[in-house]
C-alpha cells in the first residue's frame, strides 16, 4: 500500500505543476498517421487474440483491450 | 461422491495461489488510479472518440485436424461527438478434431456464436466504456460485461487507462445430461502509454485475471500407466484445480521510420498460480506503399512451462490430486510469421462512407511440444514422437469508414 501512496503522492505533486509537453500538438503530424496505431485494424486484432488465447497458455495484457470488445 | 486418493499421491504441486488476495491487491490498485484520474483530471485538449466505422471479416483456421471459419462484424457510430455506440457480431463454425479428442472421441462440428454491445462516452479528456458480451455453443454460454476509463495528461503526451470485466459461464457436456457446473472470471487490466518524441511511443500494460469454478475442458482426459491393456495404457478425465489467477505484463514500442513506415516491438511475460511461465516477442514492420497500398509483416516467438499438474502420462490412476493433459498446459514454444496487404478502394466519399480498406492478412504458426507425445503415430508406449502443429490463419475483411 505505501507504494500506492507514493504513486498518488508523484501524481498529485505533478498535477499541481506546469509540465511543458515536449511534443508540441503541431510536430505530432508522425504519431497521428494510421500506420501508428497499436491496433489499426480492431476486429483483425481482436480475432488474433483469441487465436492466440485458445492455443497457448497465457491470457492477458493483449494490449487490444478497451473500450468492450477489444475492439479500441 | 468424493473420489477416494491415495495420501501418497496427493501431489506435489505449488499451493494455488490466494485468490482473495489477488482481488484486493487489484481493487485497491484500480481504486488508487481512480483517484489519480479525479484529481488530473481538468479541463483542456479535448480526446476523441474512436473512428467511426464498419468492418465485414471472414476468418478461417487451418491445422491440427481442425478447420474454424466465421464471420466478424462490427459497427460503431458516434453520435454528436460525445458518445460512440459498437456492436459486433462473431460466430466460429468447428469442424473436425484436434488430436486430444481423435484419441479417445469422434469428431464433431460445432458453432459459436457471440454477440457484444458497448458504448464509450466522451467528458473532455476522458473516455468512458462498458460492454456487454454474451456467447453460447451447444455445451457452453458465456456473459462478461465490463467497463473501462481512459483518460490524458501532461499536454496529452500519456495516456492512463484501467479496465474492470467479470465474466460467468455455464459449462455442460454433450450427451451427459446431469452434467452443469459454472466459472466466473474477473479482469483487471492497467495501461499507459506515453508519447516519448515525436517519432516514438511506448506503451505498458499490466493484467491480472482471477477464474473460479469448472475450468477445465469436460471432454479431454490424462492418459496413465495400465498394463491390464495391449497399449500399456487406459484414460481418465481431467480434474483441474477450481481457482486459477494470473498476471501478465506487457511493454509494447512504436517508432515512425523517416521514409513513412512503422516499426512495432513487443515484449509480454506472465506467470499463473497454475505454475505456467510464458513470454513473447514480437517484432512487426508497416510500410505503405505508393497512395494506395500498405503491407505488414511481423514474426513472433512464444515459449511457455508447462501446468505444475501436466504430465504426457501419469504413473497410474488418479495419481495426483489435479491432473491435465491438456497441450495448452504442457511446454511449448510457437513461432509465428504473418504477412498483410491492405489496399484503399477509394479515397473518395461514396454511399454514407467516407473511404474504405479492402484487406488481407495470413499468419503461418509452428508449434513444437516438448512433452506432449503424439499418440495417434500408432508407434509403442515410450517411443511415440513429440506432437508438432502447422497453423495457418487467414483473415479476409473490408473496412469502411463514415
Amino acid at each position: 500500500m505505501k507504494y500506492l501512496f507514493l504513486i498518488f503522492s508523484f501524481f498529485s505533486l505533478t498535477s499541481c505543476m506546469s509540465i511543458e509537453p515536449w511534443v508540441s500538438p503541431y510536430e505530432r503530424d508522425a504519431l497521428a498517421d494510421p500506420i501508428m496505431t497499436f491496433s489499426r485494424t480492431p476486429v483483425d486484432g481482436a480475432y488474433m487474440n483469441h487465436v492466440r488465447q485458445s492455443r497457448e497458455g497465457a491470457r492477458g495484457a493483449e494490449g487490444n483491450t478497451g473500450g468492450g470488445c477489444g475492439c479500441n | 461422491m468424493q473420489k477416494e486418493i491415495p495420501e501418497a499421491a496427493v501431489v506435489a504441486t505449488k499451493p494455488i495461489k490466494n485468490q482473495p488476495a489477488i482481488h484486493t491487491l487489484a481493487s485497491k490498485v484500480v481504486l488508487t488510479l481512480v483517484f489519480i484520474l479525479m484529481i488530473l483530471a481538468e479541463p483542456g485538449l479535448a480526446k476523441v472518440l474512436p473512428e467511426d466505422r464498419v468492418d465485414v471479416l471472414y476468418h478461417s483456421y487451418s491445422g491440427g485436424g481442425i478447420t474454424i471459419n466465421g464471420p466478424s462484424i462490427l459497427v460503431r457510430k458516434a453520435y454528436k461527438d460525445k458518445i460512440s455506440i459498437w456492436g459486433n457480431y462473431y460466430a466460429d463454425m468447428i469442424s473436425g478434431a484436434s488430436i486430444d479428442v481423435q484419441a479417445n472421441a469422434s469428431k464433431y462440428t460445432e458453432t459459436r456464436t457471440e454477440f457484444s454491445l458497448g458504448a464509450d462516452y466522451l467528458v473532455d479528456r476522458t473516455l468512458l466504456g462498458i460492454g456487454f458480451t454474451r456467447s453460447t455453443e451447444d455445451d457452453y454460454d458465456a456473459n462478461t460485461i465490463n467497463a473501462s476509463v481512459s483518460q490524458d495528461f501532461f499536454g496529452d503526451l500519456t495516456t492512463l487507462s484501467f479496465g474492470y470485466a467479470y465474466g460467468d459461464d455455464e459449462v455442460r457436456r454433450n450427451g451427459d445430461d446431469e452434467f452443469s457446473d459454472q466459472a466466473t472470471h474477473q479482469s483487471y487490466h492497467i495501461e499507459i502509454s506515453q508519447i516519448l518524441s515525436k517519432n516514438w511511443v511506448f506503451n505498458l500494460s499490466y493484467e491480472a485475471i482471477a477464474d473460479e469454478g469448472f475450468l477445465n475442458n469436460p471432454y479431454r482426459s490424462i492418459r496413465f500407466l495400465d498394463d491390464s491393456v495391449a497399449q500399456g495404457f487406459s484414460y481418465q478425465t481431467e480434474i483441474y484445480p477450481r481457482t486459477r489467477t494470473s498476471d501478465a505484463v506487457a511493454a509494447r514500442t512504436m517508432y515512425y521510420l523517416p521514409y513513412r513506415a512503422a516499426l512495432r516491438g513487443e515484449y509480454r511475460n506472465y506467470s499463473d498460480s497454475w505454475g505456467i511461465k510464458a513470454q513473447n516477442i514480437e517484432i512487426s514492420y508497416t510500410h505503405p506503399w505508393r497512395e494506395r497500398w500498405v503491407f505488414d509483416f511481423n514474426f513472433r516467438i512464444y515459449d511457455q512451462t508447462s501446468a505444475d499438474f501436466y504430465a504426457d502420462i501419469f504413473p497410474f490412476q488418479n495419481a495426483q490430486n489435479f491432473l491435465a493433459r491438456d497441450k495448452e498446459l504442457a511446454s511449448y514454444d510457437n513461432i509465428s510469421v504473418g504477412l498483410g496487404i491492405s489496399y484503399q478502394f477509394n479515397k473518395q466519399p461514396f454511399l454514407i462512407f467516407s473511404s474504405g480498406t479492402i484487406n488481407l492478412n495470413i499468419d503461418y504458426l509452428q508449434f513444437q511440444y516438448e512433452d506432449f507425445s503424439n499418440v495417434l503415430k500408432g508407434q509403442a508406449l515410450g517411443s511415440e514422437p513429440l506432437y508438432e502443429l502447422d497453423v495457418v490463419v487467414t483473415r479476409a475483411f473490408i473496412s469502411l469508414f463514415f
